[in-house]
């Protein structure tokens, strides 16, 4: 798994490479949370590049989100596609989370 | 029924990959497509987190996976020799309700039960027999 992120004015971007199952979702989550701590609140996670993701990435993605929630945050996600917009749907999560077909309109929209 | 492949490795997430890669690379060679296999892997992959996490809490154990083909269905045997688990049993979770509310955790199963065509579970002894069939040519 490869992690991009980038700093825009409104958001910082987070781009996710490969897998995100139960070897890599931590380090999914510890680069999340390092952002967080250093006072971030808004995200656009681009999964667009992402060909696999498992309950493990789920999990890091609920934890994140409820940790988000109460510090007054925001996770958003985009570039959802096969094996992973599955698991998305399956699971419930485009009810839980905004999801944008392109990282432009999520950063205009947040 | 055929027999591909059989894989006997201690119960541990680092052995994951090697699970992973031999499996998918069976199931290819069996003609089937990228779609099935991502199902294929996901269901290894949540079946065997969940024999590494929680099926042998006092003493280390293996976990065996078995590749079958019969006709046109590919079969994943996994035997553990843990505790008893039998997540055909287990009810769904809640999928509705808000961020906040949601429990993390127990979305492992339940991809399991939505992604394979057939998921079937029996006692044998001190061993936990999981079976998961992908039909290669139409979908449940």
């Amino acid at each position: 798994m490869e992690i991009q992120a980038r700093k825009e004015k409104v958001a910082v971007v987070v781009s996710v490479k490969g897998r995100m199952d139960a070897m890599t979702a931590p380090e999914f989550e510890k680069n999340m949370i390092d952002f967080i701590s250093k006072g971030e609140k808004t995200f656009v996670v681009n999964l667009v590049e992402l060909d696999y993701i498992s309950s493990a990435g789920l999990r890091s993605i609920l934890a994140l989100a409820k940790k988000l929630k109460e510090g007054d945050g925001k996770i958003v996600f985009t570039g959802l596609k096969g094996p992973v917009e599955e698991v998305f749907k399956i699971t419930g999560f485009p009810s839980l989370f905004k999801i944008f077909d392109s990282e432009e309109s999520a950063l205009r929209e947040i | 029924m055929r027999i591909l492949l059989t894989i006997n490795l201690p119960a541990k997430l680092e052995n994951l990959e090697r699970w992973m890669n031999a499996v998918s690379e069976c199931a290819r060679k069996q003609g089937y497509d990228q779609k099935r296999i991502s199902k294929i892997e996901l269901a290894l992959e949540e079946a065997l987190v969940n024999i590494c996490k929680y099926s042998y809490p006092e003493e280390p154990g293996n976990a065996e996976v078995s590749c079958k083909q019969d006709n046109s269905r590919f079969i994943i045997e996994i035997v553990d020799s843990g505790i008893p688990f039998d997540m055909t049993s287990l009810p769904a979770p809640d999928i509705t309700s808000s961020v906040e509310q949601r429990k993390i955790g127990g979305l492992g199963i339940f991809l399991i039960k939505k992604t394979v065509d057939e998921v079937e579970y029996r006692r044998e002894g001190n061993f936990n027999i999981l079976n998961l069939t992908i039909n290669r040519d139409y979908d449940k």
